[in-house]
């Protein structure tokens, strides 16, 4: 499946762009011809709708929770994934990096929008932005404090521009006050935009950041 | 297939502009960084993209730099890093 493209909308409610024209046209002539089902277009974009950041959650809670599981994340991840029971077949190879008290790893694509979409599900619209692929690499402490994240500069960024066949997903840190959590409520704390590099995962109830 | 270059290799990004699609972006065409990890081996996407079959395969490297060598003026004094993959025959030593 290739990932570089945006794709066109299944809904028809407003003016179709140039691109989502030549995209209905072209799916209809293969449908015309036989050679795809408008069932399996339908299917695609359902199952791709139903990826979700859950799966991200629930990888990044098991690693949180057993090391020797998170170092075998870090070495290879779709190996470690699969561990879980998760199909990773069709998958791009996957590279896990994980934030430290020295080190904060932020995602971008900047030339189109890849991203680990079995494990996040489909990327936000700013992720696919002219203006956060351009900026993140150049300025990311801005960008990351317009997130609401400022770093102090005792941690150094590392920007990861997947520009091939890798896909990148940050391991966020632990946060503090989670020791007795079991991993459904560790899984709760980890959000998409934990996963990408733009925040870092959610406090605990109960105590503050 | 071998890898020419490993871990630690200093190298640096050929500027060029290819007819057609590649996927070595601009800014960092003609900056200096060192090799963090070897990927592997993949099919060329300069190939792929013009109905091509990507062979022969090409070594894959995650190229690390330092923000400060890529940008004038870079927004803070620190030891930040960009990581960036690309493919073989885009690097040169350096």
């Amino acid at each position: 499946m290739d990932e570089h493209e945006p794709h066109a909308p299944a809904g028809k409610e407003h003016e179709l762009t140039y691109y989502e024209q030549r995209v209905e046209a072209i799916q209809a002539l293969l449908i015309e011809k036989g050679m795809l089902a408008a069932d399996e277009v339908r299917q695609a974009v359902e199952d791709m709708d139903a990826r979700s950041p859950a799966v991200g959650a629930k990888v990044i809670a098991r690693a949180w929770l057993d090391p020797a599981f998170k170092k075998r994340l870090l070495t290879d991840a779709k190996a470690a994934i699969a561990e879980l029971g998760i199909d990773v077949d069709s998958w791009s190879t996957l590279v896990a990096v994980e934030n430290t008290e020295a080190i904060h790893n932020v995602i971008v694509c900047t030339l189109c929008s890849c991203y680990p979409r079995p494990l996040l599900g489909l990327p936000p619209d700013w992720y696919k932005s002219l203006n956060y692929r351009a900026r993140v690499v150049k300025e990311p402490r801005t960008v990351l404090k317009e997130f609401g994240l400022e770093l102090e500069s005792g941690i150094d960024i590392r920007v990861y521009d997947s520009t091939a066949d890798m896909r990148y997903l940050v391991i966020p840190a632990r946060p503090a006050g989670t020791q007795d959590r079991s991993e459904e409520e560790l899984a709760k704390l980890v959000t998409r935009d934990s996963m990408i590099g733009v925040t870092r995962a959610r406090a605990p109830e109960g105590t503050t950041t | 297939m071998t890898a020419k270059y490993r871990p630690g290799d200093r190298v640096r990004i050929r500027i060029d502009t290819p007819a057609g699609h590649f996927r070595t972006p601009t800014y960092i065409q003609g900056k200096v960084g060192v090799v963090e990890t070897v990927h592997g081996a993949f099919r060329n996407p300069e190939s792929l993209a013009h109905d091509g079959d990507g062979l022969p395969k090409l070594s894959l490297y995650l190229v690390r730099f330092d923000q400060a060598d890529i940008w004038d003026q870079y927004e803070a004094a620190v030891r930040d890093k960009l990581l960036i993959d690309i493919y073989e025959h885009w690097l040169e030593p350096a």
